[in-house]
């Protein structure tokens, strides 16, 4: 597996250097971590970068993680990047919205590394 | 948003009622629970708690001393509750604590920095918030969840206009006490 470059988005900073680093802690090679604050953000930087994998909270302000996730699905670079949406709304009405947006995989917060570790290498290996 | 010393007398919300016959009769497809007595939402609220707690902060709540020693929480952050049910969810505790929860999610040079402590402790929140209502049979679709808001320094009080039923659970955090409450939409 080659080293991934990643964009991490949520509103929290606390979050995404949590993120960051259960990555780390479930074995991925990170290359390059980017941080967006919500779903506008991180498409502006998903247009200006090369990414091997997206993840992404729901609730966020300005532009939240489903739109994002629609409008990502929308440009031809980003197209298949895998999204992993990580978001405390983990009734199954969101999982199926957010996975028929093109979500690649859905983990509820509070999460452990060994969730992390599951649903996001198979989606870096495949 | 009001937390006052001695909550009025608890009920259950008629909503809440009429979307959840029967005590206890537990969903199968998510484990989630139909509470039907006031102890059964302060149960499900602790249960989110501790969950938050364990695996985010990485510490075994406790409880706290009886009698509870003088608490006066400059601390607090709040996430909303719309849908099914509506209220809100809000956690209290001190700076000193705030800063030490952030500490401990953050486990680097963050330690101190005002501005982790406020983050941390809302998204503490917004995840208890999301645990209670994905316990609780209809409300993890039936419900959204606002973005957290938090609010520190002396001398405020949180006035709820709720009206409606107030539970509250209180903790030790490495010897300092905080109060997670949810109050409903009466």
């Amino acid at each position: 597996m080659k080293p991934a470059r990643v964009l991490i988005v949520d509103d929290s900073s606390v979050m995404r250097k949590i993120v960051g680093r259960s990555l780390r802690q479930a074995g991925l090679d990170v290359l390059q971590v980017l941080e967006a604050s919500n779903g506008s953000e991180a498409l502006t930087l998903a247009r200006e970068n090369p990414l091997d994998l997206i993840l992404s909270d729901i609730n966020m302000p300005l532009m939240d993680g489903l739109e994002f996730v629609r409008q990502l699905r929308g440009i031809e670079s980003t197209h298949e990047t895998p999204v992993v949406m990580i978001t405390t709304e983990a009734g199954e009405a969101h999982v199926v919205q957010a996975l028929s947006l093109g979500a690649s995989a859905y983990i509820r917060k509070p999460f452990t590394p060994e969730q992390i570790k599951e649903r996001v290498i198979p989606l870096l290996r495949g | 948003m009001a937390t006052t010393a001695e909550p009025e007398r608890v009920r259950i919300h008629l909503s809440a009622r009429a979307a959840w016959p029967g005590a206890h009769a537990g969903d199968k497809t998510t484990g989630a629970t139909q509470p039907a007595t006031p102890n059964d939402w302060a149960e499900e609220l602790a249960k989110a708690t501790r969950e938050v707690f364990e695996i985010m902060v990485g510490t075994t709540l406790t409880l706290p001393a009886k009698p509870r020693p003088p608490f006066i929480p400059d601390f607090a952050a709040m996430v909303g509750i719309a849908g099914s049910l509506c209220g809100l969810v809000s956690i209290r505790t001190t700076t000193e604590c705030a800063r030490s929860i952030a500490a401990r999610m953050l486990g680097d040079d963050e330690v101190g920095v005002a501005e982790a402590a406020q983050d941390a402790f809302g998204e503490v929140c917004n995840m208890i918030a999301g645990s209670f209502k994905g316990r609780i049979s209809g409300l993890a679709d039936g419900c959204a969840l606002s973005v957290p808001t938090v609010i520190f320094g002396r001398d405020f009080t949180l006035f709820s206009l709720a009206r409606g039923e107030h539970y509250e659970v209180t903790f030790e955090f490495e010897g300092k006490l905080l109060s997670v409450s949810l109050d409903l939409h009466g």
